[in-house]
């Protein structure tokens, strides 16, 4: 016996109607580390870690914590028994204010048992405060950006003072400054002898924070090793089963005329005079850092709010979207950040949820025919590689990453001119990365455009032609493709003029 | 694989069907429990008597999938119903008396839906505020005296059309509508798409507010339907009729698998939960059960609907059944 060992996954087994979601899982995480899970969208990281916090429960098999075989049956036994857990989808209540979501279900009591907001509000204050995070404590949930409530989410779990905390991509919605105190947090954890299970898809962060690495595919362990015995290549090709070139080539394509031009576009509280051009075949980027107004412009252009003044052209003619369904009928998609909020229908299945945005295109004499639908449906979650045991499957039991290609077929299924994709690789695995990179190569092949937000620099550089980058809602300057560099970019992006 | 496909199979069977297991168990017993159960005579009955219940869980079953749900049919049934009798009586047209049902159920419930949204006022206080106005009108107008001598009037609910109860076949034209609109039709994918996401249907090009206005016409209609087989049937329009009703139509759409969290449901499960009420009630009547205990054991079907419906969704978080076609 290692005494060392502070959690032990023993043969455990996972069943979902149609799937084995985990396959005789063995690993071991030692006192004081970071344990880093890899593997593909679907490859059964979540579900485990939801095993561990007691929201799963096992088929087969058993957990132990200090070598002794513990029964979880929900997550608040978990945290009982020092185990705490950032989840992949924010499943935050979007009604509620920043104090109370902080202190939910773990609420301070004062002598007469009555929840003590005064003291609430103290600690509150004080974790803003500490946290350099500007919000007064009564502020909803709902008017945080997604990274805020991100990082909200992070620093409620480790206010729990766990001995194990699971964290299941927690930076797929956060910007790189927020990382960095994500990691620095974690090396105060770790030394406090915390341990810290950290599922990712960014290879160099995993590189970066890992003690050791765990490889999953297709529900079972493939290896798991030390750091030091591992370089990226490997973890990859482990990941997926096969070699994959760890950078993406893009491609020559021809660049047409002008498809889309934005002049003006103003919206008091959130952006001003914001002016951009993108044409036939062309991928543009827009950089900044989280709260730049990239989001909000793209929402404005695609209908989902209003704004004050400007002018936007498809085509060289003016017109005027005031909503999603007009912009859908001008070809233009968008691809939301916010998956949970804004994308998924959870309840429905996952046909439902690929066919709502063009039921118009499978009525036949007057009602939705099943079979075009089915096809239809069928056709593009092949092409998008969707893993799922059916279409009838309701979407929410898909991974993380086969949700955001349901969504993606759900936009390709309206055959659009002009994609907007905000944070379209946000928690989608190596494989899958490059399959949204080769959709996009192929979209602007066929002459299409595509607007890329991402807070990924790396991946901006690689996929675009022109880079837009925003600050404090005004475009600070735009950089052609022979141009590009990190440092350019961040200098437009904190508003510093280069040159 | 075997018992993969066979527990898959079995979740299946267990979260498509449930409701009517529950259906065909609960009529055997009534059948051993009483001789006289299953007589034609009495089944018959029973549709009958359920219908003008069922024919508003319908509506209401639209209106809960999309996440809303009509506090005032009951009342506007009272007042559509009143206004058509009285439009009979002073035009002597059955067609007249019929449309003007209809048109009352349209309006109380376009009101409605602009209450909800133009107004952004939650459906529960939207119909609740409804369910007093209309109330109020229809005893305004006849002021509070029942209308008698309806003649002819009374061939809406105790004609036949094809040897059976004219209201059983209201109810079935009304179950298959209700089915159509919501399996074959855009406006029933919007319905179940804004019930289970409203901000990721509107992100996704439907237009949420005209699809929940179409909603509360639909259900306009059912209502002022379901005020003229009311009406017809008791022999009178009476201001004061249908009370409680409306909690009649959500007992049968809860009973039936419509979850109030919205998005998921179906019409024909709502007709399974209207002829378990049904059968209760007639069973309980058949075999003499003190109708104060009557009461109580109607009480606590619906707890256990609701106790149900919430197990059935933490399983599903839990294990995510796979199949949501219908609950
Ligand atoms: N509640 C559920 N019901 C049915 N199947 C499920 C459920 N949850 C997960 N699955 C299935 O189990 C498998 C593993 O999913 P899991 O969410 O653990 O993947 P993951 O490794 O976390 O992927 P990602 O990187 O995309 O988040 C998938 O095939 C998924 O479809
Ligand atoms: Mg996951």
């Amino acid at each position: 016996m290692n005494l060392d060992i502070k959690l032990r996954v023993s043969n455990v087994e996972k069943f979902f109607p149609g799937v084995k979601a985990l396959d005789k899982i063995n690993f071991a995480v030692r006192k004081g580390t970071v344990h880093v899970i890899c593997g593909e969208n679907g490859a059964g990281k979540s579900t485990l870690m939801k095993v561990i916090n007691g929201i799963y429960k096992q088929d087969a098999g058993q957990i132990l914590i200090d070598e002794k075989v513990v029964d979880i049956k929900n997550p608040i036994e978990a945290r009982s028994l020092g185990i705490s857990m950032i989840f992949q989808e924010l499943n935050y209540m979007p009604e509620m204010t920043i104090e109370e979501s902080l202190f939910v279900g773990n609420w301070p009591k004062d002598r007469y048992g009555k929840v003590d907001w005064k003291e609430i509000r103290k600690r509150t204050l004080q974790l803003l405060e500490k946290e350099n995070l500007n919000y007064a404590p009564e502020t909803k949930i709902k008017d945080l950006t997604v990274s805020d409530i991100q990082m909200l989410e992070i620093l409620k779990a480790i206010s729990y003072n766990s001995d194990i905390i699971i964290m299941d991509e927690p930076t797929s919605a956060i910007t790189q400054k927020e990382v960095e105190v994500l990691f620095k947090k974690i090396n105060e954890l770790t030394k406090r002898g915390t341990c810290v299970i950290y599922i990712s898809h960014k290879m160099d962060e995993i590189f970066r924070i890992a003690d050791e690495i765990t490889v999953f595919r297709d529900g079972c362990v493939v290896d798991s090793r030390p750091k030091e015995d591992y370089d990226m290549e490997t973890v990859i090709t482990q990941m997926v089963g096969r070699k994959v070139e760890s950078i993406f080539q893009k491609e020559d394509i021809e660049i047409g005329e002008q498809v889309l031009q934005v002049y003006g576009l103003t919206d008091a509280a959130k952006f001003k005079n914001i002016n951009f051009q993108v044409c036939k075949g062309e991928i543009v980027g827009f950089a900044g850092l989280m709260g730049a107004g990239r989001t909000e412009v793209m929402r404005a252009l695609f209908g989902l709010d209003e704004y004050q003044a400007g002018e936007v052209l498809i085509k060289g003619k003016k017109v005027n979207i005031r909503n999603v369904r007009d912009s859908i009928d001008q070809k233009i998609v968008m691809l939301s950040e916010d998956r949970r909020r804004f994308g998924i229908i959870p309840v429905r299945s996952v046909r439902e949820n690929v066919s709502l945005s063009s039921l118009k295109k499978f009525i036949y004499k007057g009602r939705l025919h099943a079979e075009i639908e089915n096809q239809t449906v069928a056709d593009l979650c092949k092409k998008m590689n969707v893993k799922t045991p059916s279409y009838e499957t309701s979407i929410e039991a898909l991974s993380g990453g086969n949700q955001q290609k349901v969504i993606l077929s759900k936009w390709m299924v309206t055959d659009p001119d002009i994609l907007i994709l905000d944070e379209p690789t946000r928690g989608i695995d190596v494989g899958a990365k490059h399959e949204i990179y080769k959709l996009m190569t192929m979209l602007t092949k066929q002459g299409k455009a595509v607007i890329m937000v991402s807070s990924e620099l790396p991946e901006l550089i690689m996929m675009c032609d022109r880079i837009y980058v925003m600050a404090k809602g005004e475009i600070t300057g735009m950089l052609k493709r022979d141009e590009f560099t990190q440092e350019k970019i961040m200098a437009y992006a904190t508003a510093i003029r280069a040159q | 694989m075997n018992a993969l496909n066979k527990s898959k199979l079995w979740a299946n069977l267990k979260s498509k069907y449930s409701i009517y297991m529950v259906l065909l168990a609960l009529f055997l017993v009534s059948w051993l429990a009483n001789e006289n159960f299953v007589s034609g005579e009495n089944l018959k009955n029973i549709s009958t008597q359920i219908s003008v219940g069922t024919i508003l869980a319908f509506g209401q079953t639209i209106l809960i999938i999309s996440g809303m749900l009509d506090l005032s049919s009951a009342s506007v049934l009272a007042l559509a119903g009143v206004l058509s009798v009285s439009a009979y009586k002073m035009t002597g047209s059955l067609v007249i008396a019929f449309l003007v049902a209809i048109l009352v159920g349209v309006l109380c419930n376009v009101l409605n839906g602009l209450m909800v949204t133009k107004f952004k006022a939650p459906p529960f206080i939207a119909t609740l505020a409804m369910m007093t106005m209309a109330r109020g009108a229809a005893l305004m107008y006849t002021n509070g005296q029942n209308i008698y001598q309806i003649g002819d009037y009374v061939v809406f609910g105790q004609g036949r059309i094809l040897g059976l109860p004219a209201p059983i076949i209201f109810m079935i034209g009304l179950l298959v509508l209700t089915w159509y609109l919501l399996k074959h039709t855009v406006f029933g994918r919007s319905v179940y798409a804004i019930g289970g996401n409203e901000e990721a249907a509107n992100a996704s090009g439907i237009n949420v507010n005209k699809v929940k206005m179409r909603a509360f016409i639909i259900n306009g209609i059912f209502v002022g339907i379901a005020g003229v087989l009311f009406m017809s049937r008791i022999n009178g329009g009476m201001p004061n009729g249908a009370i409680g009703y409306e909690f009649k139509a959500l007992t049968a759409a809860v009973i039936g698998g419509t979850s109030f969290t919205g998005g998921i449901g179906t019409a024909s499960g709502t007709l399974a939960g209207a002829f378990i009420v049904g059968f209760l009630d007639n069973i309980m009547v058949l075999i003499g059960v003190n109708s104060y205990l009557q009461q109580i054991v109607r009480g606590a079907i619906i707890a256990l609907a609701v106790i149900y419906d919430i197990w059935a969704k933490t399983k599903k978080t839990k294990l995510k059944l796979g199949n949501v076609e219908s609950k």
